[in-house]
């Protein structure tokens, strides 16, 4: 194996955080990938916004509240969060109502990110 | 790239997403996602739409499996399981569009 081999590893997140159990998955991966200094983005897009929704209380559907848990990304290295304009827009959200500090991008911008890529992975 | 999508457009809108995202590359529709290789369907305007910009390709397995192969749009190819493989192997990277 390559000593020192960083690939551009994309995590897609395309769902909202409690009705499935994607959202919470993908973080989990997210963390083992930054364990091993790989150079990792986060899309969120269509219902994957409301992953970084702010404000979520979930002692009411007993079920553990992983949000905060993006806000400690930046400690893993991990810094690229990207959030689609139309997404956010559709659901009546802007970047103001997020958890953390994300770099919002066209579609198209998004795509171009996508191609990119060594290796995407969807949730 | 390679888009990889899997869902009836119909039902969900992983097409509708890919479509909206990428700029361009290849399109292999899978699964219930061949839904969207058919004639006559309400999301036909936009594949054929989509054509200008990707190669769209569908699964012969899954058309035959629905009874639609007789009804594919023109300029959407099909592949076998090979073919699949095939498409994997020669593009950089791909995306699955759940």
């Amino acid at each position: 194996m390559t000593e020192g081999a960083t690939k551009k590893f994309m995590f897609v997140n395309r769902t909202a955080p409690y009705g499935s159990v994607y959202a919470l998955e993908s973080l989990e991966v997210v963390l083992i990938s930054a364990a091993f200094d790989q150079d990792v983005s986060l899309v969120f897009l269509d219902d994957g916004v409301y992953q970084l929704k702010k404000g979520q209380q979930t002692k009411g559907i007993e079920t553990k509240n992983f949000s905060p848990a993006y806000r400690a990304l930046a400690d893993y290295d991990v810094e690229k969060l990207y959030v689609e304009q139309a997404s956010l827009a559709a659901r009546g959200l802007s970047a103001a109502d997020l958890i953390v500090d994300v770099t919002v991008l066209t579609s198209r911008e998004l795509g171009a990110l996508m191609d990119e890529q060594d290796v995407v992975l969807s949730f | 790239m390679l888009h990889i999508v899997n869902k009836s457009p119909l039902e969900r809108n992983a097409l509708a997403a890919c479509l909206r995202i990428a700029g361009g590359g290849t399109i292999l529709l899978i699964e219930d996602a061949v839904y969207a290789a058919a004639r006559g369907t309400a999301v036909e305007p936009q594949v054929r739409e989509a054509l200008g910009r990707f190669r769209i390709v569908a699964l012969q397995p899954d058309l035959d499996a629905r009874a639609l192969g007789d009804r594919v749009i023109e300029g959407v190819t099909t592949v076998d399981y090979a073919g699949f493989v095939d498409l994997v192997a020669e593009h950089r990277n791909c995306q699955s569009w759940l």
